[in-house]
């Protein structure tokens, strides 16, 4: 008896998980346009699920368990203006209305869709710090546990708490508006939040080995930001060029490591391992994106490159001038030496080394990839190619001389030989 | 984790019954849920089985068999695919699905990590030995 009972308070716990995932991201948001408080608003949220971890295991989980979460959180604010209001009446203050902050508590959260994109535009404010930003948007509207963000972030969980803490506080000492910007700052800001989306989805990808199933659930979770930002901001054409790219990327991820988690380079990764169903999902995002606009933003561009390797049944079927051109886009609207680099190498898979040479010895001169490994292993490969075999030497070596991974300068090392002739 | 969601037949489907308007609007509202939480990556309703086909492989060779086919509860008349963080997330989406009077089923769908083994040591060594072969191509 005793065990029965522990397993259906175990799987009473999994469902409450469950619908804290769907539901906390409204609910937290329909709670803050109620209290203009994202950090009580939490609060309140998080008083709610206390009391279904109480109940829900003895009486059942509720018809309509949103519902029955935004009441007990509704009266737990009405509770706190009461108390607040008690306590300003003591010291004879003007403060909050009781009678207007109940109309406000009268709100039903379906009733505003905004609210939710408000909250994405308030976690991810340029007032706090990227990494603040983060923390918060996993937290608000990820439905994430401290400890979960901690460990996918590989930070102690007193940090991650601390952040979370700090970075209410701020939004509610800075007197950050519960809005969704207008004119020419929406664009900015929704820079920021797609900065963060991402930034998250590649704390997920770029940690292909490990044990620990949360980085991997960081891109998933991303995914679902993105795809929920684009339900809120159908207009917007990078939230889709985000979603694209996000997808298109995961669409690669049961091919791109060896079960030893090496890494396989994406032209040797065994495409019948790419998952179809994202890629669909990813290409008709980009499509919608196109659509939207013929002006094409560094998510588009990004989002195009990858679905040329996408639609490329076997890596000699790409189409390296198309990515080329759209490399040479993307470096119009983010000038940066990386993309320089990534265009380069396209150029020689177009057009060949002699085509790309002269781009790549531009790049010798930034300062920024003075200590990038990848411009000499570039370059030592185009001038082998060239037959330009001393040169090649030096920048494998250098190349080798640079990289953090053992393994990669093992190879680097064997091709500098190969070069020399040894 | 992806979970696809199949939707039983029955007489009516079979039959080609359309929905009602207010069935449809019901279903789409539940559908632009699951969009607007970023869970479904997929779902579409599916013809009567007296428009599809079944093949049948055995040792003799293989027999193509027309629909309509009997056994009605056993078919699928819809399916989603949804990308949730666990089954219980999937039961708690499909609890808020417009139903009445049929049955649902939920089953995971076969992703990376199910993989591992069937990566074998020969797909690997060839894997491998491309690998070195143009490791210098691109940078990811």
């Amino acid at each position: 008896m005793v065990c029965s009972v522990t397993v259906t308070v175990t799987e009473a716990h999994r469902t409450i998980d469950a619908v804290w995932r769907i539901e906390s991201a409204k609910l937290i948001a329909a709670l803050t346009r109620m209290v203009r408080d994202v950090g009580l608003a939490e609060e309140l949220a998080q008083d709610a699920l206390v009391a279904a971890l109480e109940q829900w295991p003895s009486s059942g989980v509720p018809s309509n368990p949103g519902a029955w979460l935004m009441t007990i959180a509704k009266r737990r604010a009405i509770d706190h203006f009461r108390h607040l209001k008690m306590a300003e009446r003591k010291h004879e203050e003007i403060g909050l209305d009781l009678e207007t902050s109940q109309q406000a508590i009268e709100v039903e959260p379906d009733e505003v869709p905004d609210d939710l994109l408000r909250l994405i535009f308030t976690a991810c404010h340029p007032v706090l710090k990227t990494e603040a930003r983060v923390a918060l948007t996993l937290r608000l509207l990820g439905g994430l546990t401290t400890d979960e963000i901690a460990r996918a972030f590989l930070v102690p969980e007193s940090t991650v708490a601390q952040r979370i803490v700090r970075a209410k506080r701020t939004l509610a000492q800075k007197k950050v508006p519960f809005e969704v910007p207008a004119g020419p700052e929406l664009a900015e800001r929704l820079g920021s939040v797609l900065e963060v989306v991402y930034l998250i989805f590649n704390e997920g990808y770029s940690a292909t080995a490990g044990d620990d199933w949360m980085r991997p659930q960081l891109c998933a979770d991303a995914m679902r930001l993105g795809r929920i930002l684009a339900g809120l901001a159908p207009r917007e054409p990078e939230v889709f060029g985000l979603v694209a790219l996000m997808e298109l990327q995961a669409s690669r991820s049961r091919a791109r490591v060896t079960p030893d988690g090496e890494p396989i380079l994406l032209l040797d990764q065994n495409r019948a391992k790419w998952d179809r169903l994202l890629i669909g999902h990813g290409l008709a995002a980009l499509e919608r994106a196109e659509s939207l606009s013929p002006v094409r933003g560094p998510y588009v561009l990004q989002a195009a490159i990858a679905a040329c390797h996408a639609r490329a049944g076997a890596p000699e079927d790409t189409d390296w001038e198309r990515i080329a051109a759209l490399y040479g886009e993307l470096a119009e609207v983010t000038p940066s030496p990386v993309v320089e680099l990534n265009r380069a190498v396209a150029v020689s898979m177009a057009s060949g080394p002699e085509a790309a040479l002269p781009l790549v010895d531009e790049l010798t001169a930034s300062p920024a990839l003075a200590r990038y490994h990848l411009l000499p292993t570039v370059r030592g490969d185009l001038l082998a190619k060239v037959g330009r075999l001393a040169e090649a030497r030096a920048e494998f070596e250098r190349a080798a001389s640079l990289t953090r991974n053992a393994r990669e300068r093992d190879v680097l090392l064997a091709r500098a030989k190969a070069a020399a002739g040894e | 984790m992806k979970f696809m969601v199949l939707v039983k037949g029955d007489e009516n489907t079979e039959a080609g019954a359309m929905p009602t308007e207010q069935e449809l609007a019901e279903m789409g509202k539940f559908n632009e849920e699951l969009v607007k939480a970023g869970v479904m990556l997929a779902g579409e309703g599916l013809h009567p089985t007296s428009k599809g086909a079944r093949v049948r492989y055995s040792s003799e060779g293989t027999t193509v068999i027309d629909g309509p086919f009997a056994e009605s509860k056993e078919l699928i008349a819809g399916f989603w695919i949804l990308d949730v963080k666990s089954k219980e997330e999937a039961v708690e989406w499909l609890k808020r699905a417009p139903f009445r009077d049929t049955e649902i089923e939920i089953r995971q769908v076969f992703e990376a990590e199910d993989f591992g083994d069937a990566y074998t040591p020969e797909l690997r060594e060839a894997e491998e030995r491309m690998r070195k072969q143009v490791a210098e191509q691109h940078g990811q």
